[in-house]
This record gives structure tokens, C-alpha cells and sequence, in this order.
């Protein structure tokens, strides 16, 4: 069965006939070639898929398509500002080694920026559960953790200013 | 060595921004035009023989476009030794065999004409523990080896075994002996990127395979080998790596799901993807082997290790993969960590119907450092000693051959045994920490830092191609896979030719343009590629100078012209503009060329574009373009006696841990971990820190939580909520990671190969410091909350 869904997606209006049983993960890779959002497991244990459904950080393969009706969905590809600049958190993973294979980095990086948006200056121990969803194999979550942070601190100085 | 600039700096990865930002293409991202999905179906029994497929159902569904099996496809021979098949004929030997796979233009339908095909088995009696595969009358999982001669029994036929000295005599002298027995289970690699590859035939029917593979160019001969067996001989194949997801030894073989691809690709016409959902992969990718390890060592009373004897089953599953050389570097530590004189190794690998075996990240180190450092404790114990002192009295020194034929050059074992012990403050914790159930524990690693030549060529080729902009495309053989490799050839070449990093461009993964690599694996990736990378710069700067001696000064001559005409007041110096400058005259650093003998002058400089333009655009002109092929002097071992010198130099390090036990839950908690390393040169100071953490996650996971369960070879945990690899509040304790600088003379720069070793020594340091903390001693990993209720049970 199929369905019309309408939402914003990264700050546009969009709408796409979907078939029903699809989760947002393949509608947003295969209908919209966002596919910097990734599937690590399709199963919801390993956060490689997560984005924002109205701020709030979800698994999007395991998200029903036709939920986010009427919604609006930010994926790595919309943090990115004009003329390919990083928004803070994309920037210090990339300043501080949080990034290695990058195949967990979209998710992380999803699953920080709400992080942020909820608690602008956390504590390591805050970092690591918001993070306890997101599974990177290659970092051992250190500069991870090490990214968040300076990115918090370089958001706030910005906001100072 | 002059000053370097940027090599040791914290300079950020090249490829982070586009993996950041979602930009980076892994297989999964990858489309070719009109391509198809491609699906595999897997065996339903251990052992079985195949009496019928049904393909027809699937054949009549809509959308399918080819179905294949064993029967309707040219028989192709994979493995290490050519034991396993693409799909197979006859029988099953483990669950994840491929028996027929189909192609569809979409994968829902690829996925229902799976479900359709019908295959009828007779079961036949499995064997599942390789002790009992030893047995006489076990079922045998090959009747014939790939020669079709027949088989008697089901042990692999790849020995190993050393000797030296005589261990019998050494037992009967020695003053204290700990004999201890220690198993690893199935660890799976766990990459975030599944594996996949799209294969796709052009019109000459070359292949083209994009693939997730560490050793493109080995691919391509098994690849030409499989189209030779498809009636294609003389057709070539060109693989092509895209972004890997992590890779830990999974791309150390090629795989049955490519070929399959290749099968389908030629088959239908059209480009056909793979890619492997979570579950497949577990099932069907080869995991870390177990091990059981018999071992026994001695010392004479002032702790002088005597000899070591170590007995390995490895349970090598149904088909053979590289995976059957890692005794060949679990025999460096076994043979040659701590100095000592009288070794007997021997490792039989056994077929079972269990999933079969491949490296993973350490090529068999963990397993053998688990049974080593676990043993030296007790070795310790039973002479009274501190485990730290008997570490030290027999540590590695520098400029020693090990009974093995190894030839230590520089080594920090010492320095590494040192900086654990000060910040893990062990003289004041070891042995103290009992009322709070607190311990400390280390152990050490002794690993292949030169790269390891377990074929025949160790080599690897870099390519550097100056354009006139200035600009260095560094075309290299290996492969990144996330640990960083990019980023060090980056800096080396940069450092090497005189360029800045930005200026830079590496390039790999592509067997059509970039040079042959034996593959990224033994750590070798940034040794041995900065080494050819550092050879071809010679190269390039001797052309470089020569260009600048005839361009240099006219160059001058004109800019200052130039100036002159701007700015009437400048004073043109005297010079000879038409002075022919000696090669040897220039030196070129962050782009600019200069005189030697001038250095600061602000007048004698050219950029290096100038030059490249200079020399180009002209009548007759040229361009620059070198090449050099680095194999590091290091040896085969000698099939009889496995002795040689494996790798140009050696890894060594120490790691500590300290824990504490909750003694009503068994649950450890690991306050704190030091790991020191003696890494060479530190390359790049943001990635050689990633690959260390990394390490130490992966061997926190080995110690405590990782274990691919199975039940008469099939996998009972295949996905992350029950295979347990650590997440971020997991990792929650601090990890000091010191990096111990010996500058070896064949590493580039100095560096060593530091991809692996992090978790070499992770599991047995904190298995160690539990024993310190609460007097049990596991020696089945994973340390469990479980088996530590169960063993401080007996113990009361
Ligand atoms: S892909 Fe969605 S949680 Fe793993
Ligand atoms: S960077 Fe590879 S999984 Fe996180």
C-alpha cells in the first residue's frame, strides 16, 4: 500500500508517495539520496541511522515511514551550513579524531547535536549515555567524547559573542 | 634528520571532513546503473547432503533475473588452500555454506525468491569441538583434499611447529614451573559497514568489482582465477575499493558473496550488488578463531625464564582461510617475548562444522599474549616473585636475535614495563587492594612492527604525480579502512618531498591505477607505505633540483623583474642571472625551493609550481612523475623449522589495568588503564591515539563482554543487543596512553606499525589485575560475572 507523506526535511518542504511497510531510513536513502544516513544493523541496537524527528534523536530503521507525516526530519546531510561549511559538532569531530571509519560518525554526530540542543554543557558522564545508543567499533568513544565536549564549549563561546 | 615539520603533529584526518559531513561513499551508498540485488541462500544444517534444489518457484517470480547453484555455475575454488567452493555441490559443512543465490532487480524480491527455492537435505552427524574432530571415527568434514586425494582425518593440513633448545631438560632443572590451561572463544569483527561488493562485466567481459576488501590486489588474482574457471582466461579484473566501514581482518580473504556477485554479473548482464544485512554477517563472515592453549613455563630460582611449552588447538570450522598462518605470528610472541632459551611450540588446526575462521585485528596475538601474560602471573606466584619483576628480569633488550631467528633492533620493553608500573602506581597497589576487592594487573606485547611477510612479496608500490599546481597525488597500493593510513602517508609524503600536507592527495583502492600492495594488514599499512612514499620523494627531488638548476635562477630574474616594474624604488641585487646552479645547490621545504647556502635570503626563492611549470610548458618539456617499490627486509620463515626474521622490526609494549571486583555480582569495573607503547615515531598524534583507544575497546570487549556463541555450529547471538561490544558508558574509565619513542632505523621516520597491538595485551592485564584483586584466575574469556561468582565459590 502506498501513501503521500509530507514533511520537512533538513528545512524543505518535501512529499513523496511511500510504500507503507518502509521505515524512514530507506526513504530517506533510497527517496531522497540522503545517504549519509547509515544502516549499521537495521534492527535499532546500533544508532548508525540515527536523525532528529522533531529534535528528538530516533533509529530511523526501525521508524515507521508514514510517522513522520506532518513532521520535520533533520539527517547529517542538513547540518551542513552554506558553502560546505561544518556546523561546530561536524568540525570538532573532525579536529579531534572523533571520526575513523566514519561509519558511526553520522549517527554520533546526530545523536550529540540533540544532546546539545537538550544540555549545552554536559558532563562527560552525560556525553557517554547519550551516546549509549550510538556503537562505534573503531575509537574506543574517547575522542568521541573529546569532540562533544570542545563542541559544546565552541557553541557556547559562539552564542557569547 | 633535520627538524620535522609535520610529521608527530596532532593534524587532523584528511578524510574526516567528508565522512562528517555523510558525504563519504561506502558500498552500501554505491548504485551502478541498472543494477541488480543479488541474495544468497544458506545452508539450513551443519553437515548435509544436498539431494535436490528446487529452483523453479523463484525462477517464475517476477523481477528475478537469475537464480544460480552449484550445479548450473562453472565450479570455483576459493581459500588459503582451495578446500571451500562459491556454491557448493554435494554437501554442506556449516550453516553459512551457499547453495544457491539469485539476482532481482529489487531487494524485497531478491529476499522472497530466496524464500522459494526448495532444497532437500539428508543430515549427516556433525562434529563440532575440535578435540572430538581428532578422534578416530569422528565424521570427517572432507572426504578428499583439493587434490581429490583421500582424507583420513580432520586436521588442516598447514603444521606449525617450533623448537628450540631442549624444553624436557629445561623442565627438569628448572627451580619453579606454573602450568596453566587458557581458551579464547569466536570473536566477531563487528565493522559498523557490513560487508557488500557490486560486480558488473564490461563488454569485453573484464570484470569490475567494487568491493570491501584489505587486499585489492590478491583479489584480482583470485578474481582472474575465478573467471579463468568461468571459461574467461586472459580477461582481467579491476577492483575497486569504496569508503570501508571498519574492517579488523574481514577483507583479509575474498569471499563467497563475491563471487557469487561475479556468477550473477556474468550471468544477467547487469551490474549485481551484495551486501550483507547484520545477521548475514555475523553468520556468514569468518570470526577471530578460538583457541585452547596448553602451556607451561619455568625459571631457575633468580627468575630467569628456563623455557616455554605451549600446545595450540585451533578449531579452524569447515574451510581453510588465511586464517591457518596466524600461528605464524602467535609463534613471535610465543617464541621470542621475555628472553628465553628452550621453546616448544606446536599448533594443530582441526576441521569442524563449525563456521569457518579467519584473522582478526592481531592475526592471533590475543590469543597467544592470553595464555603467555596469563601464565607469567602464575609463573610469578609459584616463584614468589612480583609479577612486574619477573617481567622486568627477563624483558626484551634492544639489538638481540631471538632463538626464532627474530631480530630485535630497537625495543622500549623496558621503558614500556616501566611507564605502566609509575602511573599505575603498581609498587603501591599490587597485592594490597584485597579488602576492597581492588587489583592491578599488567601484561606485555610483542608484535610484528615491520610488516610480516606471510607471502612471498612483502611489498608495496607508491606512485607521485606533481601536477603544475604543485600539487602531489601519492598513489598508493594500501588501503584505508579508518585507522589512519591516509593521514600518515599524507604527512610522510609531505615531510619527505618538501611539500605541505594540503598540497597532497593520496589515492588507493583501485587495482587499475593505483601500484601492487600486498595488502593492508601485520600493521604494515603506514610502515611500509611511508617507507616507498619517503623513496619516491628522493626521487622526485633529484628530478626537482635538476629542473630548478637550469629554471631556478631565470625564475628569480623574472619575479624581481616584475617587482621592479611595481615598484620603481626596489633595488635589483647583482646577480648572475644566467648562472646554471648544481643540483645539489637547492633544498626544498613547505613548497618553496631555495639555495642551500641561503636559506633566509627572501630574494632566492621560488615556489616549486613555478618550477613544474617552467619545466612543462615548454617545447620538449616534461613533468614529474616517480615511482619506487618498498619490501621491507624481513623473511619467510623456513617451512621445516619456521625460523626467520618475519618482520624489518618489532612492536613492543605493556598495558595495566586496575579493577575492581563487585564480589556479590562478580561485575568488574575498571577504574583505571595505562598502555605504553613503543611505537617507533608517533606519525600523526591524533591517529595513533585513535588506533591505541580503539585497540584497547576492542580488547576491554575481548576480555569482558565478546563471545559469538554457537550451538552445534550455528550462531546464537547474531546482532549487537547479545554480542556485546562496548558502548561509550562501557568505555567509561581513563585510559593514559604513552607513546615510547626508539626511532628505528627501517621505519619511516622511525615509526613502527601500530595498528594491532592495542588490544593484544587488554584481556590478560585485566584478567591479571582480577586475580590481584580477588584471588580467582579465569582462563576462559570473557571474564564473566558468572564464572567470577562461580569461581569465588570454590574458592571459599
Ligand atoms: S541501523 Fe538503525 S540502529 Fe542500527
Ligand atoms: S569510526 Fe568506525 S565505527 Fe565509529
Amino acid at each position: 500500500m502506498k501513501k503521500v507523506l509530507s514533511f520537512v526535511l533538513n528545512g524543505h518542504e518535501v512529499s513523496a508517495e511511500i510504500e507503507s511497510h518502509k521505515m524512514l531510513l530507506q526513504v530517506l536513502r533510497e527517496e531522497f539520496q540522503l545517504t549519509g544516513t547509515k544502516e549499521g544493523c537495521g534492527q535499532g541496537e546500533c544508532g548508525a541511522c540515527t536523525v532528529l524527528v522533531d529534535g528528538i534523536p530516533v533509529d530511523s530503521c526501525i521508524y515507521p515511514s508514514f510517522e513522520v507525516d506532518g513532521k520535520s526530519v533533520t539527517t547529517i546531510e542538513g547540518l551542513l551550513g552554506e558553502g560546505n561549511v561544518l556546523h561546530p559538532i561536524q568540525a570538532a569531530f573532525v579536529a579531534h579524531g572523533g571520526v575513523q571509519c566514519g561509519f558511526c560518525t553520522p549517527g554520533m554526530i546526530m545523536s550529540s547535536k540533540a544532546l546539545l540542543d537538550e544540555t549545552p554543557m554536559p558532563t562527560v558522564q552525560e556525553v557517554r549515555n547519550a551516546l549509549a545508543g550510538n556503537l562505534c567499533r573503531c575509537t574506543g568513544y574517547v575522542q568521541i567524547v573529546d569532540s562533544v565536549l570542545s563542541a559544546a564549549e565552541k557553541i557556547q563561546a559562539e552564542i557569547k559573542q | 634528520m633535520s627538524a620535522l615539520r609535520f610529521i608527530g603533529t596532532e593534524a587532523p584526518r584528511p578524510d574526516a571532513p567528508d565522512k562528517v559531513a555523510g558525504k563519504a561513499v561506502y558500498i552500501h551508498d554505491l548504485v551502478r546503473p541498472g543494477m541488480l540485488y543479488g541474495k544468497i541462500k544458506f545452508s539450513s544444517f551443519a553437515h548435509a547432503r544436498i539431494k535436490s534444489i528446487d529452483t523453479s518457484r523463484a525462477e517464475r517470480l517476477p523481477g528475478v533475473r537469475a537464480v544460480i547453484t552449484g550445479y548450473n555455475t562453472p565450479e570455483i575454488r576459493i581459500g588459503f588452500i582451495k578446500d571451500n567452493f562459491a556454491l557448493k555441490k554435494g554437501k554442506v559443512r556449516q550453516y553459512r555454506d551457499e547453495v544457491a543465490a539469485v539476482a532481482a532487480t529489487d531487494p524485497d524480491i531478491a529476499e522472497e525468491a530466496i524464500e522459494l527455492i526448495k532444497i532437500e537435505y539428508e543430515e549427516l552427524p556433525g562434529v563440532f569441538d575440535p578435540e572430538d574432530a581428532l578422534k578416530e571415527g569422528a565424521p570427517l568434514i572432507h572426504e578428499t583434499d583439493p587434490r581429490g586425494k583421500h582424507r583420513t582425518d580432520n586436521i588442516v593440513p598447514v603444521p606449525w611447529k617450533f623448537v628450540s633448545g631442549d624444553v624436557e631438560k629445561a623442565k627438569s632443572e628448572s627451580a619453579h614451573i606454573a602450568e596453566g590451561y587458557f581458551t579464547t572463544p569466536l570473536i566477531q569483527q563487528s565493522c559498523m559497514g557490513t560487508a557488500g561488493c557490486i560486480a558488473e562485466f564490461d563488454l569485453q567481459n573484464n570484470l569490475l568489482i567494487h568491493t570491501k576488501t584489505q587486499i585489492p590486489f590478491l583479489a584480482q588474482n583470485d578474481f582472474n582465477r575465478a573467471l579463468a574457471a568461468m571459461g574467461l582466461k586472459g580477461k582481467n579484473t579491476r577492483v575497486v575499493v569504496p569508503t570501508l566501514g571498519g574492517s579488523f581482518g574481514t577483507g583479509l580473504d575474498t569471499h563467497g558473496y563475491e563471487y557469487i556477485s561475479i556468477l550473477l554479473a556474468y550471468k544477467t548482464g547487469r551490474p549485481v550488488k551484495i551486501v550483507l544485512n547484520r545477521e548475514e554477517e555475523f553468520a556468514s563472515l569468518s570470526p577471530r578463531q578460538p583457541t585452547r592453549t596448553w602451556i607451561s613455563q619455568g625459571c631457575d630460582r633468580e627468575g630467569r625464564l628456563t623455557f616455554r611449552d605451549v600446545r595450540m588447538i585451533l578449531d579452524n570450522g569447515a574451510y581453510t582461510s588465511w586464517g591457518a598462518t596466524t600461528p605464524s605470528v602467535m609463534m613471535l610472541p610465543i617464541s621470542s617475548i621475555y628472553r628465553v632459551p628452550n621453546v616448544f611450540y606446536e599448533t594443530k588446526i582441526v576441521y569442524t562444522n563449525n563456521t569457518y575462521c579467519q584473522a582478526m585485528r592481531g592475526y592471533g596475538n590475543p590469543q597467544a599474549a592470553w595464555a603467555l601474560e596469563c601464565n607469567m602471573d602464575q609463573l610469578a606466584e609459584a616463584a614468589g616473585m612480583d609479577p612486574l619483576d619477573l617481567r622486568l628480569k627477563n624483558k626484551n633488550i634492544p639489538n638481540d636475535i631471538t632463538p626464532m631467528g627474530l631480530n630485535i633492533t630497537t625495543c622500549g620493553h623496558e621503558q614500556c614495563l616501566n611507564a605502566v608500573a609509575e602511573r599505575l602506581e603498581w609498587r603501591k597497589l599490587r597485592g594490597k587492594g584485597a579488602a576492597k576487592a581492588r587489583g592491578v594487573g599488567m601484561a606485555s606485547l610483542f608484535h610484528v612492527g615491520g610488516s610480516g611477510r606471510v607471502y612471498r612479496s612483502d611489498g608495496t608500490g607508491i606512485i607521485m604525480k606533481l601536477d603544475d599546481f604543485g600539487n602531489v597525488s601519492v598513489i598508493a597500493g594500501g588501503i584505508e579502512m579508518g585507522q589512519g593510513f591516509t593521514s600518515a602517508l599524507a604527512l610522510a609524503s609531505a615531510e619527505a618531498l618538501g611539500v605541505t600536507p594540503e598540497k597532497v592527495t593520496v589515492v588507493t583502492g583501485d587495482t587499475a591505477t593505483c601500484p601492487w600492495d600486498v595488502g593492508t594488514h601485520a600493521s604494515r599499512g603506514a610502515f611500509t607505505a611511508c617507507n616507498a612514499a619517503i623513496l619516491a620523494a628522493e626521487k622526485a627531488r633529484e628530478k626537482i633540483f635538476k629542473l630548478a638548476s637550469e629554471h631556478f635562477m631565470p625564475r628569480v630574474h623574472f619575479s624581481l623583474k616584475l617587482r621592479k616594474k611595481k615598484d620603481p624604488s626596489f633595488e635589483m641585487p647583482d646577480l648572475n642571472w644566467e648562472r646554471i646552479c648544481d643540483p645539489s645547490e637547492f633544498d626544498l621545504k613547505e613548497n618553496v625551493l631555495f639555495l642551500k647556502e641561503e636559506p633566509k635570503n627572501p630574494l632566492l626563492r621560488v615556489t616549486l609550481e613555478e618550477i613544474l611549470r617552467e619545466a612543462h610548458f615548454k617545447e620538449q618539456g616534461t613533468m614529474i612523475v616517480t615511482e619506487a617499490f618498498y619490501d621491507p627486509c624481513n623473511q619467510m620463515l623456513d617451512a621445516a623449522t619456521c625460523r626467520g626474521n618475519l618482520s624489518a622490526t618489532y612492536i613492543f609494549g605493556a598495558q595495566g589495568a586496575e579493577v575492581e571486583v563487585d564480589v556479590e555480582t562478580g561485575e568488574i569495573k575498571i577504574l583505571n588503564f595505562v598502555a605504553a607503547h613503543d611505537v617507533g615515531r608517533v606519525l600523526n598524534q591524533q591517529t595513533i591515539k585513535g588506533q591505541i583507544y580503539g585497540g584497547i575497546a576492542q580488547g576491554v570487549g575481548y576480555a569482558l563482554s565478546e563471545e559469538y556463541r554457537t550451538s552445534k555450529g550455528r550462531n546464537l547471538n547474531p546482532n549487537f543487543l547479545d554480542y556485546k561490544i562496548l558502548s561509550a558508558p562501557d568505555m567509561n574509565f581513563p585510559i593514559h596512553i604513552e607513546c615510547i619513542e626508539t626511532l628505528d632505523r627501517e621505519g619511516p621516520f622511525g615509526a613502527k606499525g601500530v595498528g594491532e597491538p592495542g588490544l593484544v595485551p587488554t584481556a590478560p592485564a585485566i584478567a591479571n589485575a582480577v586475580y590481584d584483586a580477588v584471588g580467582v584466575r579465569i582462563t576462559d574469556l570473557p571474564i564473566t560475572p558468572e564464572k567470577i561468582l562461580a569461581a569465588l565459590k570454590r574458592n571459599k
